[in-house]
């Protein structure tokens, strides 16, 4: 028996580890992978709520939230192909024009 | 202690010291493997809540296919380390002090709040046919509207890494 807090806690510091490392991570690609901890943090609760309550909605949500993290993948990393190849820099820092 | 405890703790302390190495490590192919470390370990996780699918899912899609996808694009970039930059003191000074407050205010809320409440393992249950009922049935529009979405991001990610000079469209 694991109290449904511990789950939370865990799930809570996954978030926050997501959320610095967006802001503090200056690498394109790095930034990205900080999404999908966040998004790893939220499913963790999900799962965590869905097993509290017995309800298994929360499972199937689960599996629409790692559905859009796939297309979200997918269509970013194509945008940091296509950023690099205008750029030649990974660094956000340097990706501060919208138009060329 | 009980030896589901004891397996959350381990597969917890993995999630943690996967997610802060992906904050320390300043190449991006470190950052993505403790990331799949991550990953893995929620997947035990998963198990422990008696989400059986759910932890294939997480192994098969999040650490197989999309993690694949950020390797592949780390070594097609050829990205380096991350070059150091200057911070603002003032956020230093006065975000990790807040931050920390406010996680343990927050961890004391939710510890006081729901102490008693336990997760029985594997009492759920939640064996793939249930959720295939409830993905297939009641959920039958948000997955159909997903499998569109799917095929949206598959024609943008073409269109998007396309070469500029192979695109018909192309303005210059």
């Amino acid at each position: 028996m694991v109290p449904l807090s511990y789950y939370l806690l865990l799930s809570g510091f996954l978030f926050a580890c997501g959320v610095v490392g967006f802001l503090i991570k200056r690498n394109i690609i790095t930034i990205f992978m900080s999404i999908e901890l966040m998004l790893n943090g939220v499913n963790l609760s999900f799962v965590a709520f869905a097993a509290h309550w017995h309800a298994l909605s929360g499972q199937v949500f689960v599996f629409f939230v790692m559905v859009v993290a796939a297309a979200e993948a997918a269509v970013g990393l194509a945008i940091i192909i296509s950023v690099y190849r205008t750029r030649e820099t990974l660094n956000v820092d340097q990706v501060n024009l919208l138009k060329l | 202690m009980s030896f589901h405890l004891i397996l959350f703790l381990a597969f917890g302390a993995v999630c943690v010291g996967g997610a802060v190495n992906l904050l320390a490590q300043r190449h991006p192919i470190n950052s993505a493997l403790s990331l799949i470390a991550v990953m893995a370990a929620l997947a035990g996780e998963y198990l422990l809540l008696g989400a059986e699918f759910v932890a294939a899912v997480q192994v098969i899609v999040y650490a197989g296919a999309i993690m694949v996808l950020f390797v592949f694009v780390i070594m097609l970039l050829n990205a380096g380390e991350e070059e150091e930059t200057k911070g603002s003191r003032v956020a230093v000074l006065f975000g990790v002090p807040g931050m920390l407050i406010a996680s343990v205010l927050m961890a004391w809320v939710v510890l006081r709040r729901s102490g008693t409440e336990a997760v029985p393992i594997g009492a759920l249950p939640g064996p793939p046919t249930d959720i295939a009922q409830l993905l297939f049935h009641d959920f039958l529009l948000p997955f159909e509207v997903t499998s569109v979405l799917i095929l949206i991001a598959i024609m943008g990610a073409v269109v998007l890494a396309s070469k500029p000079e192979s695109s018909s469209g192309e303005v210059d």
